[in-house]
């Protein structure tokens, strides 16, 4: 762990709401993206010559396009119900990290310049011209949300603050500013075809290393194919399962239960990642065309199914946008579910009886659940309401012996976002991850304590990453963090595996 | 900032990695690992110049898995894990090992 460089949140046994500190992280500000990789968006290089015109221009047409940013930016009445609902500002105490404080970056602008009352009698209605020191801060705050659209939960008006962030983003984006981590990705997609840049010929070592692993590990042949033609699943996963622990440890087990039911499946070089950055940045035509690269793998491999490994916001671009951004799927096998999540996949094989799971083997954890936010607020699995909550644990449950839920307001539709989503999961913006996470700390320590849990499982790989890296600056370990698929993959006994049982026999024998 | 490597300056990014891969030189990883208070010894230059030999073959730093897995079958399996990476480079394998590499950061959600 690096040594930091700022204050690390002192965890309480109850969550405080802080004393607000005005100014506290105006001047965290993630790296801007070079011309080189506004470029490769189709966003102006560096910050245009009358930008602000071109930045209300553009509010304009999101405004025309979005008639939900409209009613966002209309219907607020300052109530209060948001306000200690973020992560960030519990965990950094600045008032502009309040729901309400961060709409109203961008609300006061709209105010001035597209209604009434803002253009005639602005300081009535506290509305101000689009000025250097508010593009300031709109580059500060609106990367310090992670577009976990909690507070919307909260709002009785459901104001969605995710919404509006990636609104600004993409105004910033098309006036020549935008924030390096994401577009740099997005960037990479396009080159290479995933967010880690890793060549067709790396993953397939990657992949053939991990085959010899599992055969080493239990005498069974898993594979794990790449570009395989006319296979029946492509499975859309996150290259982070390439490259990153635990990460991997998910893919592993993806691979295991694949294997077990009999399904012939696949990966792609064309579409070796799951996530898409553009919905990130609030861009339209960046998210349409991340996806239609799943699109043509599909098409191009002849499958008849597409399952998507853990990634949350993956899944809300998958279960939500992806077929009016690359359908329609007429061509793929209308018995199955499309897009179906991994989880969804086992959860069916677990019922049918396909695996055959040795529960102790997860007996040295003691597990809790991290509900991602795009999963748990955007999404759904299965056929039943709440299944995005349920299917998770029951994979879990029915793999580990020890499970525990962290507090109620802390998980499901209540879950607290990891601190590393939505574009911000990079290291210059370190300190905001590490006192956005605050919260789930606390929640997680609080049941470390009180029921001596020893894992936390994740189903993003945002999540594993980000709790990786600051589950040390809290005094905890960062192998903690675990995929569900590893859980699964640790207790999964494959047809023909040797288990330590039948060596020890052999050696009785001998 | 650039880094100044025996009396010649290497241009580097914001993040303080090497702008061009192929200027790097040995003495880059020593000066940009003094800046870190670390010295490095036998155990660092081992992992840096797989991470540099996987590169030029790759174009991509090693997955954790494959780096650890190399330095198991290297150096015995006691050190095939990543303890004993973040044991060398306590900022990480990936990021602080690959710096003085001279590549690229890895990008992405890891």
């Amino acid at each position: 762990m690096a040594k930091a460089d700022f204050e690390i949140p002192e965890l309480k046994e109850y969550p405080e709401i802080p004393p607000v500190q005005p100014g506290a992280t105006a001047g965290l500000k993630s790296f801007v993206a070079k011309p080189e990789m506004q470029d490769a968006l189709g966003f102006p290089g560096e910050l245009v010559d009358g930008w602000q015109e071109k930045a209300i221009e553009h509010m304009g047409e999101l405004l025309g396009k979005y008639r939900s940013l409209q009613v966002f930016l209309d219907s607020c009445v300052k109530c209060g119900a948001c306000t200690d609902k973020c992560h960030y500002y519990l965990g950094t105490s600045d008032p502009k990290n309040m729901p309400v404080a961060r709409q109203d970056l961008l609300r006061k602008v709209y105010r001035r310049y597209f209604t009434f009352a803002g253009k005639y009698f602005p300081k009535l209605v506290g509305a101000t011209d689009l000025n250097k020191e508010v593009l300031d801060d709109w580059y500060s705050y609106f990367h310090q949300c992670s577009q976990c659209r909690r507070c919307s939960v909260f709002c009785p008006y459901g104001i969605d603050t995710a919404e509006i962030s990636m609104a600004a983003r993409e105004i910033m984006d098309r006036i020549g500013l935008g924030q390096k981590y994401c577009n740099e990705i997005i960037g990479k997609v396009y080159k290479i075809g995933n967010n880690l840049g890793l060549p067709g010929p790396a993953l397939e070592d990657t992949l053939e290393g991990l085959e010899e692993d599992v055969f080493d590990e239990t005498g069974v042949e898993v594979k794990y194919p790449l570009d395989k033609k006319g296979a029946d699943v492509l499975l859309v996963t996150p290259s982070a399962d390439f490259f990153a622990e635990p990460h991997v440890d998910g893919l592993i087990g993806y691979g295991k239960v694949f294997h077990e039911a009999g399904i012939d499946w696949t990966l792609s070089t064309t579409a070796s990642e799951a996530a898409n950055f553009g919905m990130f940045i609030g861009s339209y035509e960046n998210m349409r065309k991340i996806s239609m690269r799943i699109r043509e793998a599909a098409l191009e491999l002849g499958v008849k199914r597409i399952i998507f490994g853990e990634c949350g916001h993956a899944w809300r671009v998958a279960y939500s946008f992806l077929n009016t951004l690359a359908g329609p799927w007429d061509f793929l096998d209308k018995n199955y579910p499309m897009p179906q999540h991994i989880l969804e996949f086992t959860w069916g094989e677990i019922q049918k009886g396909t695996l055959n799971i040795d529960k102790s083997l997860n007996d040295d954890m003691v597990v809790t659940f991290h509900d991602s936010c795009n999963v748990a607020r955007a999404s759904r699995m299965g056929d039943e309401p709440g299944g995005q909550f349920t299917i998770p644990r029951n994979v879990i449950k029915a793999v580990c012996n020890n499970f525990v839920d962290m507090d109620p307001d802390t998980t499901h539709e209540k879950t607290f976002c990891c601190g590393g989503g939505g574009g911000l999961l990079t290291d210059d913006l370190m300190e905001i991850r590490v006192k956005g996470a605050k919260p789930r700390m606390e929640a997680l320590r609080n049941v470390i304590e009180e029921h001596g849990v020893t894992n936390m499982a994740a189903i993003c790989a945002i999540c594993k990453a980000q709790f990786t890296k600051v589950l040390p600056y809290y005094g905890l370990g960062m192998d903690m963090i675990v995929s569900v698929h590893q859980l699964v993959s640790n207790a999964v006994i494959l047809t023909g595996q040797q288990t330590e049982e039948d060596e020890s026999k052999e050696d009785d024998a001998a | 900032m650039p880094i100044e490597v025996d009396g010649k300056t290497f241009e580097t990014d914001e993040e303080g990695y090497l702008a061009n891969i192929n200027d790097w030189v040995p003495g880059v990883a020593t000066v940009m690992a003094a800046e870190d208070e670390l010295d490095l010894s036998d155990e660092h230059w081992d992992i840096i110049n797989f991470l540099r030999d996987y590169y030029e073959e790759y174009q991509i730093a090693p997955a954790v898995r494959v780096l650890t897995k190399a330095v198991g079958k290297k150096l015995g399996k006691d050190k095939g894990n990543s303890k004993y990476l973040y044991g060398l480079f306590p900022y990480g394998p990936g990021k602080q090992a690959c710096r003085y590499a001279g590549l690229p950061k890895p990008t992405g959600c890891v």
